[in-house]
Parts: structure tokens; sequence; C-alpha cells
């Protein structure tokens, strides 16, 4: 018995294949195999001997049926390690290329700003690029002749033959949906509009076309302390820093009164900008209570509301955030700027999980 | 507005600094746009004495000096032929910013001599032009500033210039003394009086004035004027050029320089015309058209009907309040003048001012608006400077209408300044502010004065308290929420989807844009655009002449700068307003995709393959369905002219085109400079239908248990034949059962025709078979097939292939 253990467990520990151990079990384990006809010789045996040989044979089965199977799995493991190793591959190689678009800093930081502004219940309007004049500049208390008319560089749309109304405009700025929005819904409002706006200006710093966001809040109440409370709020939000310091200075803006223009603390060291610190001030925005003239033009009834309105540059305010350079380039669509400056799609401002990564 | 420190200090007697001056200033909203501190580049220089000049040992003309400074005896070599023992220079020590060579000195050896700085002339600090020697001083001690010096001798040379933006509210503080008062309000020093002491006249005046013409009502409410006679005009004083060369007018001559002289100290623009060349009255009447008048700009002006003008008995002397005549103009040789002192009205000359497109300091003053009150006492005034400094006798004066009424008042509500701006001002400081600056206070009334056009309400004097108050002392003050809790979701429903369909583009890879909204004309027109009623009539470049009918043309102009950098495959896209008419409104939201070139850069995968139309199509699913459009849409092949015409289409509900997509026609990308293949896609946002119930629930998941079966047809069918037709008509053969056809191949070309035959192609599609209440047995599933491709044989005129 043992003879047999140990010429089938040698035999198969030395198979090649699995073929090879097919043939092994064939001849120790088939029907007619060698320890399959041992078996079938327990029936002549006495009933104690039988006893001892049957459990031998039992161990013996087993233990070949278990080496066949441990050399079973050894040989597939070998020959699965044989075909991986041929299998090998050269992953320096770059990984199929995937197209990686990008967010405009424009839309981005729209974004930015809506979300800051929705939190303090301000909701998004609208109005058109191309304008009438009375939306532009008579409803804002700009009447025609008044220079601060000319001051505005503004852009006409031409006039067909005939047609004697005053050329409509592209808005100069976005105070016209101040006036829109007032009298579509009323007072008590909060919105902010951002959008296009153009002038008739190009040069260094200036392009013919750049971004606005106005915002206006009308209520029974509201003083030029709240406007100055909600600006600071932005700016610490907007900026992601602890602290602001605004500085209002005395202006002019026909459609606000008191006008204010708004300089924020900053420093410049090492060129780099820090919002909130320094001893630098830094004009960001204008601002005011809306003139009474403005309430009225749009039937909302001055005696009995009264808010603020303030405007600022979207471009301008990016640049300052995120130290882009060049405000011509915003608009070039320059491939290697897009990238470079560009927002990943999944970025999505929110005020819970921050404005920017 | 520019003026001097010392030209305000004509006006307002203070000892506040420079600097508190100017904060002053821009806090009251005075802009200061930029000091010029004059002394600012003399301030390293002191004041030193040479001891000893003796030859130096090798240079004919160097001397080595030993001069006396703050910081002891130094030795200095100079080239100067008056450097000589005993006199007061001014010294420039190594380290000091040279201004008129532009060096920084350092210590030099000159020819073998040490020299530990240097004398200097007027032209090498800038002060003129004189560079004969160094500046020897009459007074002065060693170690004393140099600017010290100059301000206690030479003060026009060190005064600063301010230049201030005034807004357009503010006439009154276009002349300094305007200026003056807000500084005094503000309690940064006390208003000088002026003393106005009429000048008598001694004769009628020969020459008259006349307003016709009814611009007595509008136009020219008040003239006035009078001739002095037996002037000498000369070059004006030392003090009065230096007034107008600080602040960068040159001077003319005399009686020039004094009507220059007052518009900028008390905004009261005056003209002069030399009396001898005025042929009997002057008269102020709407021009006829036609008439031509030579202005002091050298320029000749056609005025139109209408227009304001001043002619003598024969023709046009003035552009009225814009611009005297040459011809009439006072020169060295006038010896009677003519001194004017009008009002005109502001929209009367910004009119004339913008047709005529003349910029002059009286034109941007009369439109903004001058105190009409001070017509005359401005003439009384310059009638005294005129006679102090050219001589000669004034006429009586001669007038036509009368000091318009401007008076008013309004109701000061103290409480006002608290509830509009938020600060907490006393009743007392706020009424004292208004006097302060010129207003009449009887009982809650204040009557502004007639220098402030721009005061026209109660918020106006809650403006003028507040802002003289500084509005840098304003607090915030938390506003409250609108509503309390959790805000509300803000943005409207086509906001979201402006938003989902930018960020999907950028997700698919493609690069946002913001591109200029107007274009090219022939740009424009290649797009159906280009009409006159898009057109800016005064477009900043021969690019921007149009309002962009299709977001396509700005995106393809990208391109081609991009592939004229290098940059041959290209993904880009915009958001943003269309525009098709010229009227407010006539504007629609676009989101447009570009794609150029080839998919992917060349790799060792072959990913490299040329965008095609199906890369557009897929893209503008992906963005429909993002922003919520039914799945099921018709594919149409109306599509713009800008596209190829057999390779493109357009997504539509109806008669709603929610997108197009396709190649870009070839002849588009020749005229544009693109190199393709380039394919687009336009989603039109509007165009798509929002959902008629807005619930965030979603409709019960349907699903069986019961095994699908997935059966392949290949159909042959004429080439011309569309897949979704098609695939409709297999759709349609059991509508319960079948859940979903999908084409997954397609064998069209030459090869296949040689099998199928001429003008054939195969089509094959998998069809997925959903029972639902029992499993499909053999016999089932046949029957169905055999009613596909009897339904597709019926659409489509094909047959199963073999």
């Amino acid at each position: 018995m043992d003879d047999l253990s140990g010429k089938y467990l040698s035999a198969i520990s030395l198979a090649a294949d699995e073929a090879a151990l097919e043939e092994l079990r064939v001849a120790a384990l088939g029907k007619k195999g060698e320890i399959s006809l041992k078996m079938r010789e327990l029936g002549q045996m006495a009933p104690e001997e039988r006893q001892a040989a049957g459990a031998a044979l039992n161990r013996l089965k087993d233990e070949i049926d278990a080496a066949l199977r441990a050399k079973k799995a050894a040989l597939g493991d070998a020959a699965l390690d044989e075909r991986l190793k041929a299998e090998w591959l050269d992953v320096t190689l770059p990984g199929r290329p995937r197209r990686q678009g990008t967010i405009h800093p424009v839309s981005q930081v729209t974004e930015e700003v809506t979300a800051i502004f929705a939190d303090m219940g301000f909701a998004v309007a609208e109005g058109p690029q191309i304008e009438s004049d009375w939306y532009n500049f008579d409803a804002l208390n700009i009447p025609p002749e008044h220079p601060a008319r000319q001051e505005h560089d503004t852009f006409f749309m031409a006039r067909a033959e005939g047609d004697n109304r005053p050329p409509h405009v592209l808005r100069t700025h976005t105070s016209p949906v101040q006036i829109r929005a007032m009298t579509d819904q009323g007072a008590p409002i909060r919105v902010i509009a951002p959008g296009r706006v153009y002038r008739m200006d190009m040069d260094q710093t200036h392009t013919p076309m750049f971004h606005q966001v106005e915002g206006l809040a009308i209520d029974r109440d509201i003083s030029m302390a709240n406007l100055k409370w909600v600006l600071e709020e932005f700016c610490r939000a907007y900026f992601e820093v602890d602290q602001v310091e605004l500085r209002f200075r005395a202006s002019h803006f026909p459609f606000t009164e008191p006008s204010a223009e708004v300089d924020i603390r900053c420093s410049w060291e090492g060129g780099q900008l820090k919002i909130g610190e320094g001893d630098k001030w830094m004009e960001i925005l204008g601002s005011g209570m809306v003139h009474p003239k403005v309430l009225a033009a749009a039937g909302v009834d001055p005696t009995e509301w009264q808010g603020f309105a303030f405007g600022m540059g979207i471009d301008r305010i990016a640049m300052l955030k995120y130290g882009i350079p060049d405000l011509r380039a915003f608009f070039e669509s320059d491939l290697r700027w897009l990238r470079h400056y560009g927002f990943s799609a999944l970025d999505m401002p929110t005020v819970a999980g921050g404005l920017s990564r | 507005m520019k003026f001097t420190l010392s030209w305000l200090k004509d006006h307002l007697d203070t000892g506040a600094t420079l600097d508190e001056i100017t904060y002053a200033l821009t806090d009251l909203g005075l802009e200061v746009e930029e000091v010029v501190d004059r002394a600012a580049r003399l301030k390293p220089f002191t004041l030193a004495k040479v001891l000893h000049a003796e030859q130096h040992p090798d240079a004919d003309k160097l001397r080595v000096c030993r001069v006396m400074t703050d910081e002891g005896e130094k030795q200095i070599v100079c080239g100067a032929p008056n450097a000589r023992a005993g006199i007061i220079v001014v010294l420039c020590k190594p380290g000091d910013y040279v201004p008129g060579i532009d060096v920084t000195l350092g210590v030099g050896k000159i020819r073998g001599v040490e020299s530990h700085g240097m004398m200097a002339s007027e032209r090498e600090l800038e002060l003129s032009d004189e560079h004969n020697g160094i500046i020897e001083l009459p007074s002065g001690e060693v170690g004393d500033k140099f600017t010290d010096w100059l301000a206690a001798n030479r003060p026009e040379t060190v005064d600063p210039m301010i230049h201030v933006k005034i807004t357009p509210n503010r006439p009154d503080a276009l002349g300094v003394r305007g200026i003056a008062r807000d500084l005094a309000a503000r309690g940064l020093g006390t208003l000088k009086p002026l003393d106005i002491q009429p000048v008598k006249g001694v004769f009628d005046s020969p020459v008259g004035v006349r307003i016709e013409g009814g611009l007595k009502d509008k136009g020219c409410p008040l003239f006035a004027g009078r001739v002095i006679r037996g002037v000498k005009n000369g070059p004006s004083p030392a003090w009065l050029q230096a007034r107008l060369t600080a602040i960068g007018l040159r001077p003319i001559s005399t009686l020039v320089d004094i009507t220059n002289f007052f518009t900028y100290a008390l905004n009261r623009p005056l003209h002069v015309f030399d009396v001898a060349k005025v042929k009997g009255d002057l008269r102020i009447h709407p021009a006829k058209g036609g008439e031509e008048l030579l202005a002091l700009d050298g320029k000749t002006y056609t005025l139109r009907e209408g227009m304001m003008v001043i002619s003598d008995d024969q023709e046009p002397e003035s552009l009225a309040g814009i611009m005297g005549g040459e011809l009439s103009g006072c020169t060295e040789e006038t010896t009677d003048v003519f001194l004017e002192s009008a009002y005109w009205d502001p929209i009367t000359i910004a009119a004339t001012g913008r047709a005529l497109k003349i910029n002059s300091d009286a034109r941007y003053r009369f439109e903004r608006g001058v105190d009409p009150a001070f017509t005359l006492p401005g003439l009384e005034l310059a009638t005294r400077l005129v006679i102090d400094l050219c001589g000669g006798e004034p006429s009586h004066v001669v007038m036509d209408g009368a000091v318009p009424d401007t008076s008013r008042a309004y109701r000061l509500d103290p409480a006002r300044v608290i509830s509009l701006v938020g600060m907490d001002i006393p009743e007392a400081e706020q009424r004292a502010t208004l006097e302060a600056l010129g207003f009449t206070l009887k009982g809650d009334m204040a009557a502004p004065p007639s220098w402030r056009p721009d005061i026209l309400g109660e918020a106006d004097l809650v403006e003028e308290v507040a802002r003289i108050a500084s509005l840098t002392k304003l607090e915030g003050k938390p506003m409250r929420r609108a509503r309390p809790g959790v805000p509300k979701p803000i943005l409207t429903p086509m906001q979201v989807r402006e938003k989902t369909a930018r960020r999907t583009l950028a997700a698919l890879g493609y690069n946002e844009c913001v591109t200029y909204s107007f274009i090219d004309g022939a740009s424009a027109a290649l797009f159906g655009g280009g009409a006159e009623a898009t057109r800016l009539e005064n477009p900043i470049s021969s690019e921007m002449t149009h309002m962009r009918p299709d977001l396509l043309p700005g995106l393809l102009q990208a391109a081609a700068r991009n592939q004229a950098r290098g940059f041959m495959d290209l993904a880009l896209f915009e958001v943003g307003q269309a525009f098709s008419g010229g009227e407010p409104g006539e504007q629609a939201l676009q989101a447009t995709a570009l794609l150029v070139g080839a998919s992917a850069a060349r790799d060792p995968h072959g990913s490299r393959r040329p965008v095609d139309v199906y890369d557009a199509k897929a893209d503008a699913e992906a963005v429909l369905a993002a922003i919520g459009a039914p799945l099921k849409v018709q594919i149409g092949r109306k599509v713009a002219g800008w596209f190829h015409p057999g390779r493109s289409g357009a997504m539509s509900l109806g008669p709603n085109v929610m997108a197009s997509f396709g190649e870009v026609h070839p002849k588009v990308l020749k005229a544009m400079d693109v190199k393709g293949p380039a394919v687009a896609l336009t989603i039109h946002l509007a165009a798509v239908p929002f959902p008629k119930v807005k619930t965030a629930t979603r409709p019960a998941l349907d699903i069986s248990d019961l095994q699908a079966v997935e059966r392949d047809f290949a159909f042959v069918v004429d080439k011309g034949v569309e897949a979704l037709t098609l695939v409709n008509a297999a759709q349609g053969a059991d509508k319960a059962l079948i859940e979903r056809v999908a084409v997954f191949d397609q064998f069209a070309g030459e090869k296949a025709e040689a099998q199928m035959g001429a003008g054939k192609k195969s089509l094959a599609i998998t069809v997925r078979l959903q029972p639902r209440d029992k499993t499909l047995t053999e016999a089932e599933i046949e029957a169905v097939s055999a009613k596909i491709v009897e339904k597709v044989a019926k659409a489509t005129g094909g047959h199963l292939r073999t």
C-alpha cells in the first residue's frame, strides 16, 4: 500500500501537464484503476481484515485525490503566470485621450456672485442688451442732453430712414435692468442683474464689451448702512477672507442719491493682491441709494419705498480674485488662456462647498 | 479740473496739509486723480557753501572744491565756471537722484580726484533751461532744505498741482472757489470773502447787444458786456502765467489769460472781442444755416439752422458759449476790448457742441451749468483785473435779458439722514453744513444757492449733509433676510437651463469662450445676419459692425485664430445671446459648440480620427437630455445654409426646432479661414419645452423578471432610406413587446452595392423583446420577427438580407 502511495504521489508531482495528470487519475482512481481494483478485492476479505484495509484504502484514495487536485491547481496557476507574463504591456504609454473642457472665468464668477447673493435673498433679473435710450438713460435720470450721457461712450444702433425714434443703444450698464425688474415685480424687491454691457472704448485696460453685475434692494426701510453691510458680506464671501474693510467715498451717479464709490482695503505686497490687509485702497464698485426719480420711472412710489443699488465689473473682480492680468484676453478665446484660467465643469460654486477650490 | 495749492489758498484760509486736503477732496466726492508734488523730486537736496575752489591738477575746465555741507566738509569736483569760494549752492549727494540728467549719483573719481556729489544747475533740477553755471543762491544757510528755500523764495516752482475728477453734477467745483467752499464746509479752513466792487463805467459802450429770435426764453437768458478802451495787451504777469502753466494751459496774452483765469478760478467763462474788428452791435441769434465761422481753434465750422451764434452787423463772430471767432479775437495790437459775460442754457450749448464736435473749456462748463447769478459780478471782477493788468477805462455795462430765476427750496427732514443713509447727524450740524455750502435756510425749508443746479429734491439735501459729514464714517448694518429660514432657490428654470447647458458642454470636453456680441458685416451675412437693423451706427472697428445673428461665426473666428497659433484640433463653445433684429428683446439664448480637426491627438491607440457629424449629434443629444428635452424628437434635414446640406440635421418637436447639428459648409469654412473638418451644434435653449408639471417624484420603476430576448435583423434597403424610418417601423411592429430597437451596423458603398445590387445598402438592427406575462415561446418570437420584417418592408421597401 505504501508502495502504491509512493508511486502515485511521486508520479503526480512529476506530471508535466493536465493530460499526464488525467492519465494518472485514471490509472489510480479510474473504474479500472489500481486503487479501484483494490477496493473491489475488499469484498473477499475477512471482516476484520476488510475493516483495516478498507480504511487504509480510503485514506490512500483521498490522499491521491488531494494530490491530483493540488497539482492541477498548481499547473493552472503556472500556466496563468506564463500567460500573464506574455501579456505584459507598457503602462507608461499614455491612456486613451479624453478632452478636458473648461468654464470661462466670466461664467464661473457670475455663478459665484449669484450663489452669494442668492443666500441673501437676491434673485437674478435679466434684460435685453439692445436697449431703448429710455431704459438706458432717461428712466435712470440721465436726460438727453445731460453731459453724463456723453460720458457713457455709447454704441448706437442704426436707424432706418424715416424712423424718427431716438436710436436704440447697446446698454452701457446693467442699470436698465433695475427699471425692468421694478416695473415687472414692483416693491419690495431684491435682485442682481449680471450681464454684458458695451462702451466705445478699447485700449490696454478697456474692451468695447465687458460684464457688470447690478444689485438692487428696495423695501420700506433699507438704508445705505445696509448697503455697506451687504457689500462687506459679499466681499468677504467672494474673496474668501475672514475680514474685509470697505470705505465709502461720496461720488455721483445720476440714478442714485446719495452716491458712493466703494474702496476695499488691500495690499499689493510683492505684486500679490491681498484683500483685507495692507494700507492701500482699491476702488471696486459704485453704489448708492436709488434716486426717487428712478423709483418713480419704474412705477414704484418713492414716498413709500427706498433702497440701494450698486454695480460692479464681473471681469474686474475675476481678474482681482484669480490674478488674471489682461482684460482683453478674456474675449480672445486663446486656447492656452481658456485652459489656464478656465474652471472644471464640476467646480460648481456653492455657499456650502466653497466658491473656489 | 486742475489747480494748484496756492491757487486754492487764494480762496481758502487753511492750515491743512496737502495730504489732508487731498484726502478730504476725494472723500467729498471730488476725486483726486493726481497730485503733482513738484517739490518731491527736489526733496533730497540741501544748501551748501563753497569754502575753497582750486584748479583740478589734470583738467583745465574742472575745479576741485571744498564744500561745507550738513554732513561736514566734502570734496567735490565741478566744471561750472562760476564755482568759486563763498557762494551758496544746491548740493546733490551720492545716492541722490538728479531728475534733469536722470542719474543717481555715486562717489566718483574725476581724472584721479574723488568727488562726493555735485552742485546743480537749474536745468539739472528741472527748474528752468538755465545751464550756464551752477545755482548761486542769494540767501540760505548750509543744511537748509532746498525745497524750503524755494517755497519761501520761488513758491511757483514747488506749488503742488492737484487734478480732481469732477462728476457732471458739480459744475460749481469746476472753479477753484467751489472746491474751496466744499473744503471749508468740511472744516478744513474758512472760505475767504470775494470782494466784488462794481467798476463804474465812464462812457457808453459803442457796441450794443441784442438777444434775438426768441433765444431769451431758451438759449441765452442773459448777455452782458462792456467795452474797455485804451488797453495794452502784452504778455501777462508772471504770477498769472505761472498759474496757467501749472495746470497745463499756455499763456497767450493778458486779455486771453484773464478769461482763462476766470474760467478756472470762478467757473466764469468770459470772452473778449477786439472792438476794432466788430462792425456795429453784437446780436445773439439762431443761425440761418450755412454760415461759416473760423473759430479760435483754427477750424472753420459751418452752422446748421437754429444753432446759436453771436454776429455783428455783417457776419458771425462767435459760437455762442462754445468758442470765439478768430477774426474778432484779441491780439497784442488790441486797444479796445469788448468783455462778454453771458449765461447760456446748458441744453442748447450741449446740443450745438455735440453737433459741431467742439470740446472747449467754455462748452464743458456751460453745458454743466455755470452760476447764472454770477454773470454780472463776474463781469465786474474781470473788468477790474483787465484794468489792473492792461490799463484802460471801462464803459457802462450793456446787457440784454435777465438773470433767470432758479430759486427753489426743499424740506430738510433731519430724520431722513438716518433713515436713508443710516448716519446719526445732529440737526444743528445738518443745518450748518447746508449753510456753509451756500444754502439759505428758512424754517425747515432749504433753498440751494444759484451755483448748485444739481440740487433738485430732498434726497439731494441728505446727500450734501452725508457727503460733508463723510461717508467714511458710515458703518454697515445687517440687512435682515427678506424671509426667515432657508433661502428659496432663486434661479428661474431658464437660468438653471443655461447653466446646465454650459456645464454639460464643458463636461463633454469643450472650452467655453466669451466672444464679442458684434462681428463684421460679411461674417454676419454668412449666418443670415448683417441686416441694417442690426448694424451699429458707430462701431469701434470694422470687425465689430453688426450684432451677431448666431454664435457660430464668433467661434469660427476663434478657431481660426487658434489654428494660426498652431492649435488645429479644437472644441469650443459659447452660451449667449444671438440677435435677430435691432429692437430690445430681439435676442435669443443659444448654446453653440464647435469641433474642429480630429477627435484626439495622435496616440499609440489609434484614437485620432476626424470629427464628424455624429460627434456633433451625440453632443447635441447629451445637452438636450441634460436640459430635460423629451427623448423622442424628430430629426429633420431643414437646416440653415451654413451647414453642409447632406451632413446636417435638426432636432425638432413639431415645428419647434430645438437644435441643429452638422458639418459646417465648406464655403463658410473657407470664408472664415478655418481648416476643417469642422462640425457644430446649436441648441436653441428657449425652444425646448419645460415640463408642464414640476415634481421631484419619479414614475414607478417598471421592470419585468421574465427573460428578455434579443434578435438581430439585417435588411437590404435603398441607400437613401434613413435608419430612423427603419427603426420606427420595427418599433411599431409590437409596441408592447418591443422594448428597444437599435441600429448596430451599416454596410454601404461600392462593396455593398456589388453584393446587394446598385443603389442598395444594408442596415442591421437589434430588437429587444421584453415579455410581461409569461416567457416567450419560439413561435411567438417567430411571429413578432415576421411582423417586424413585414413592417420594415412596408415602410422602406427593404427585405431581409440573406
